[in-house]
């Protein structure tokens, strides 16, 4: 018996032939003809003008010919919501067969049928499935309440479905209780606030049971709906880590990522100094590790969430580097993010052996590998800084290859070891200069004329290297036209006397010739720059630049945690939160990880607060997420950000200059200050302990009383990123309003005025009580002092960071 | 959860296309068509977001398997569960071709009915589906009702992988111990990683319910029993073969779901009911102590631009008395090889210019032993400025062995109410190494 053939008649007239074939007296030929329907329809042909004839075949005893009817309903019944009805009759009288096997199916089928006047109809026959003496048709029951409650949420509530649901997480059946759980699971999502999982250690005893017996896509639902649950203390916390690590061994490897995830979010209650939290780290390395043998796909998977896995607790892998290593057969998904892990997990113990991995790689074929190959070495360098010197020279080596690519990689990532190691390795300029000519790329071009402004005193023809490519300044991308811009410009204040006529030509190209906003912006600051003050241009086209890090690539903290909570999923293979790309209401909560060890009611997560939450030093510019290598190398060929030439501090600058620092403006001028964790962001009234409540609760009498506390002020914009104006400042609460008190500086050159101060959204609802009080103009080298009343009441939005909060000042 | 799963031919035609959830339109099929089989560039991930729907897709010979969600499902569910259909659909009508999905698709429909409902996944062992949806459609009416309750007891209960009431005349059990090791060597001759990745895979006829014990050298066992625990199972040792290590490492293993894992998390002993027929019981990996059952020397010379003089010697490094089989080395060639010249001692050579490589095959060859092989390969001159990137010499071969040392020392099986007993269960052993990757750098 071929069925292929169905998948051939295309005649004419197809239809009409159909249709006398479905009324057909003899049972095959209309099982045939059903089976042709289907054919058709997977197709993507519209066989919906049969929707009566084949529903005429509904009522039968053959099994499969229902099944194929019960097929073409789930697809046409929307279309036709008024023929569907004419189902509903054989669907009751199905959930009422002594099979039940039919009854089930029954009960299945009209779940998916999503036409509104069905799902009347189904409330009855589900609710009797839902109490089923059979667990086969129990368990088919509690997804169909799913299902309903996907059409009509409120007719589930009103029915009380919700709670037959839940009384199933005590079926004696384990499968029944898995897809009870995965149901309300799904229900719940939709609901962020109901306590509709209700999850107590009574029923998560209940789960735990069910977790040893049973299917392994059950234990997944289990697994996935446990992590959802904060235990009380450290003791329950471990004695469910105790019953879930026996499932790191299922074959399943979802099971064993889901087990993972409970694990990795309750191992945050624990004591570090427990034994028991030492034993928990050992064994949840083999098992990752065992991941890597699986299929290439979900190699995939377990590899984009060790990389989340390996940021959170590097302890776990560190001494398993070499499983990591690239297989020639590997696909190439597989490839580049093993590259990855090699790099997160790289130190000064296994550092030869990666490099001896990664010169070999750079060998491949496969042109991505082998420039991401060509950067993890860069990255190691920076990341390592004994190797930095191995790895220079490894580079070196590549370049000598001369294949294209790989020279271009290389150089741009020399450019970040310069930024790293200032001074130490320009022995091998010249050896880069050799490779001018075959640089083709405009980031590879980039770093090699940043590094030839950059190192200009010591390049005897710099002026001609730079030359050279000014001859074809209009053809360049704008990021070598704005690195050879200010390239020439150090050039210039480095050696004025014989490259003055090369700095005109330069700026004349920028600041005339140019359509590029950006270009003739950086162009005009130059030259008045250099016009008015040559030596305040020095200072700050060659100022001291700020040592990049190898933190830059790391994922931003809150979003690792979220992330951590969500591994094996989706959220964990894009390292990105659901909500970003899940529509609708779905996946908007934020999950976190539980408090810290010991006590349950501690919020602070061990990372992230410091003792009061005291607004100190400013986070790090970490960029929200993303490609391990991509930021860091960007860093210097776009101006937003921490590099690039500083910002000229000159104030009363006219407007139009600002467009120079484009859009990198907002996040240069937003002095985050460290609040405290996200989880103390309740409103202030809120009993929450720890955090900036405690540090305003402190201060709560008039004036400054003994042990009243305010933070020292800090920094929260430093002038060199405000156009001359600097801020510091700090939170404190007197007369029992909260006051913000900042000092303002003037550190250009020219008079200052007109200060207003405007706050954007933020997660405490902070705004102004008041005006900005600063009257007098301030001079240059001026200080002033300034106090800000603040209420809670403004508008609130969550942010992301919670606690980052931002200040932005506009002249 | 899964919102749908499309099955598509090497066109991108779609032969299977269910839809679960509302959100996924008809569109979706033709996304994914259009963006990833069509995509003029070779798709580098298996996860594809288009239009803020996830694809997830897995190929199997020509078809492609894809699964379609817009919500954050869990993706190593996905895939697990992608690999578990082409498992069903292999053991319902064989391999998976284009063919054998037109001719079974009625069947394929009704088992993506069962094994997936809304879009999470339901009971999919085999053994259990083959007991009601068959490719005869009529068994659904002539079930008497304890049948029909049998099948959704089982196919809901604890033990969905085992019917009742399975009756053999002669019980009978086959354990093959299949070990796959894998090796980077340096050209040097050192070892850069090693690791072995084995199975146990259990065909079981056993009668009834069986309760099975299977113990093997593992360390930690070995060494928790001491002194006096060896001599126990001194009677059994008789079923491992190979050479006399005493106790293996285990790096971690995995288990069929049918072994009771909270056991062998606390006693490490390994329990359980097997399904009927075979099975896979176990994986484990382990990676101290490997037997390398073979060592390639590379040597490769360039003789000017256009010439290159490569010599392999191959040694075998285990009992003289076993004897390794199928035994292929593989020496990459350059691109631009108009001709080679090999001279082998044993077995055949030739060079394959489809495949840019020279394939040297021995049929057998005893342990101990050492071949080589030597060539000369003829370049055509080039302006290409890169270099060859000169892969690995890889090796596939069988060895009657297990290059972990891992042996079998008991397995037990206890079934209390039919009258047969451990001794009376006929059972046999195999041990089969094979080459994983087997690379030599060079």
């Amino acid at each position: 018996m071929t069925d292929s053939k169905y998948f051939t008649t295309t005649k004419k007239g197809e239809i009409f032939e159909l249709k006398a074939e479905l009324n057909s007296d003899k049972k095959e030929k209309k099982k045939e003809a059903v089976k042709k329907v289907i054919a058709s329809m997977t197709v993507g042909k519209d066989v919906s003008a049969l929707f009566p004839d084949v529903v005429n075949c509904m009522q039968t005893d053959n099994l499969e010919l229902k099944k194929l009817v019960y097929l073409y309903l789930m697809n046409y019944a929307k279309s036709q919501p008024d023929m569907a009805i004419m189902a509903v009759n054989t669907f009751v009288k199905d959930c009422e067969d002594p099979n039940p096997l039919i009854r089930a199916l029954a009960v299945r089928t009209m779940g998916c049928i999503r036409v509104d006047k069905i799902t009347e109809y189904l409330c009855e026959p589900l609710r009797k499935c839902l109490k089923d003496e059979d667990p086969y048709v129990r368990k088919t029951a509690a997804v169909c309440v799913a299902k309903l409650h996907d059409i009509n949420a409120q007719l589930v509530e009103d029915q009380g479905f919700l709670d037959t649901l839940k009384d199933l997480i005590s079926d004696s059946n384990p499968m029944v209780v898995a897809n009870a759980v995965a149901a309300l699971s799904e229900i719940a999502e939709s609901h962020p606030n109901s306590n509709l999982l209700d999850l107590n250690p009574q029923t998560i005893n209940k789960l735990l049971t069910a977790l040893n017996e049973c299917t392994e896509w059950g234990q997944i639902f289990i697994l996935d709906c446990l992590a959802n649950y904060t235990p009380r203390d450290d003791r329950e916390s471990q004695s469910i880590c105790e019953r879930v690590t026996p499932r790191l061994s299922h074959a399943n490897s979802a099971v064993v990522l889901s087990a993972v995830k409970v694990l990795m979010k309750f191992m945050e209650m624990l004591p570090k100094d427990l034994d028991y939290y030492g034993t928990l780290l050992k064994k949840l390395a083999p098992p990752l590790v065992t991941l890597l043998s699986a299929e290439p796909e979900l190699q995939y998977v377990a590899l984009r969430n060790i990389n989340l896995i390996v940021q959170r607790r590097p302890e776990i892998l560190k001494h398993e580097m070499k499983v990591f290593f690239v297989k020639y057969n590997d696909p190439i998904y597989v490839k580049l993010e093993k590259l990855d892990i090699m790099i997160r997990l790289a130190s000064q113990a296994n550092i030869a052996q990666v490099l001896a991995e990664l010169k070999e790689y750079a060998t491949e074929v496969d042109v991505d590998f082998v420039r991401k190959a060509v950067r993890a070495i860069g990255r190691c360098a920076i990341k390592v800084e004994q190797s930095a010197e191995r790895c220079v020279s490894t580079l070196l080596d590549l370049i000598q290859t001369k294949v294209n690519y790989v020279v271009q990689e290389a150089i741009v990532v020399i450019k970040d070891i310069f930024r790293k190691y200032p001074n130490k390795y320009e022995s091998v300029i010249a050896t880069l200069c050799e490779n001018l000519d075959s640089l083709d790329e405009p980031e590879a071009r980039a770093a090699m004329i940043w590094i030839v402004g950059e190192y200009a005193e010591r390049i005897d023809n710099a002026d001609e290297l730079l030359e050279s490519f000014l001859e074809g300044f209009h053809d360049e991308s704008t990021q070598v036209q704005l690195q050879l811009l200010t390239a020439i410009v150090k050039l210039f204040l480095k050696k004025p006397t014989e490259t003055q006529e090369l700095v005109q030509q330069v700026l004349s190209l920028a600041t005339q010739d140019s359509d590029n906003p950006d270009l003739r912006d950086r162009g005009y600051i130059y030259w008045r720059l250099l016009s008015t003050d040559p030596v305040a241009a020095k200072e700050v086209v060659l100022a001291e630049k700020p040592l990049i890090s190898e933190e830059t690539d790391l994922i931003e903290p809150t979003l690792l945690e979220e992330l951590i909570c969500h591994i094996g999923t989706l959220a964990s293979v894009y390292h990105k939160p659901p909500s970003a790309f899940v529509e609708g209401s779905r996946g908007v909560q934020h999950k976190r990880l539980p408090g810290s060890a010991g006590s349950g009611e501690s919020v602070e997560s061990p990372d992230t607060g410091s003792a009061a939450g005291v607004p100190d030093a400013p986070p790090a510019v970490i960029p929200s997420q993303g490609d391990l290598l991509g930021d860091l190398l960007n860093l210097d060929l776009t101006p937003p950000a921490t590099s690039g030439p500083p910002p000229p501090a000159t104030s009363g600058l006219q407007l139009g200059a600002m467009d120079l620092l484009g859009g990198g403006l907002d996040s240069l001028m937003g002095a985050g200050f460290g609040a405290p964790p996200a989880a103390t962001a309740a409103p202030f009234s809120a009993p929450v302990s720890g955090g900036l409540d405690d540090l305003f609760d402190l201060g709560g009498g008039v004036g400054m009383p003994m042990g009243a506390y305010s933070p020292p002020k800090t920094v929260w914009l430093p002038a060199m990123k405000g156009k001359g104006l600097e801020i510091s400042g700090t939170f404190a609460r007197r007369g029992g309003v909260i006051q913000m008190e900042m000092t303002l500086t003037n550190k250009a050159m020219s008079v200052m005025t007109d200060f207003a101060i405007q706050f954007n959204r933020n997660s405490f609802g902070l705004a102004p009580a008041g005006p900005l009080q600063v009257l007098t103009p301030l001079s240059p080298n001026q200080s002033i002092e300034v106090s800000l009343p603040l209420s809670t009441v403004g508008p609130v939005m969550k942010m992301d960071p919670l606690n980052n909060l931002q200040v932005k000042p506009t002249l | 959860m899964i919102g749908g799963l499309f099955i598509y031919n090497h066109k991108g035609e779609v032969l299977i296309s269910r839809v679960y959830r509302d959100d996924i339109g008809r569109n979706a099929v033709d996304a994914f068509r259009v963006n990833v089989i069509h995509a003029r560039q070779q798709v580098r991930s298996p996860v594809t977001n288009i239009a803020r729907t996830s694809f997830f897709h897995v190929k199997r010979s020509n078809i492609w398997l894809a699964a379609v969600t817009k919500q954050n499902v869990n993706a190593a569910m996905v895939f697990e569960f992608l690999y578990k259909m082409c498992d069903v659909m292999t053991a319902y009508f064989g391999k998976i071709s284009e063919e054998n999905i037109k001719n079974n698709f009625v069947l394929i429909y009704e088992l993506l009915d069962e094994i997936l409902d809304f879009g999470y996944p339901q009971n999919s062992e085999t053994g259990a589906l083959k007991t009601f949806i068959t490719q005869q459609g009529i068994k659904g009416q002539c079930q008497t009702k304890e049948e029909q309750s049998q099948i959704t007891s089982q196919v809901t209960g604890q033990i969905g992988w085992r019917r009742e009431g399975i009756k053999y005349r002669r019980n009978e059990l086959f354990l093959d111990v299949l070990e796959s090791v894998n090796l980077l060597m340096s050209p040097q001759g050192q070892v850069l990683s090693a690791h072995v990745s084995g199975r146990v895979v259990m065909k079981s006829y056993l009668s009834g319910m069986p309760e099975c014990k299977f113990g093997m050298n593992d360390k930690i066992v070995i060494d928790k029993q001491g002194k006096g625990g060896a001599s126990d199972d001194a009677g059994k040792s008789d079923l491992g073969g190979g050479s006399g290590k005493q106790s293996i490492a285990i790096d971690d293993c995995t288990f069929h779901q049918c072994v009771r894992l909270s056991k062998f998390d606390s006693e490490r002993s390994i329990s359980f009911i097997p399904p009927d027929g075979e099975y896979e019981l176990m994986r484990y990996r382990t990676t101290k102590d490997i037997i390398l059952p073979f060592r390639v020397i590379p040597l490769v010379r360039e003789v000017g631009r256009t010439k290159l003089e490569v010599k392999v010697v191959i040694k075998s490094n285990f009992k003289p008395s076993l004897l390794a089989q199928k035994i292929e080395v593989r020496i990459p060639t350059p691109l631009n090889t108009s001709g080679v010249q090999v001279i082998c001692m044993k077995g055949k050579a030739k060079y394959k210019a489809s495949e840019n490589a020279i394939v040297w095959k021995i049929k057998r060859m005893a342990g101990m032993k050492e071949s080589q092989i030597s060539a000369e390969i003829e370049l055509l001159p080039t302006n290409d400025k890169k270099k060859w990137a000169r892969p690995p010499i890889s090796m596939n071969f069988e060895v009657p062995f297990a290059p972990s040392g891992l042996k079998v020392r008991y397995l037990k099986v206890f079934e209390s109410k039919l009258n047969y007993s451990d001794h009376d269960v006929i059972k046999w052993v195999r041990y089969i190494g094979r080459s994983g990757i087997y690379e030599t750098r060079c």
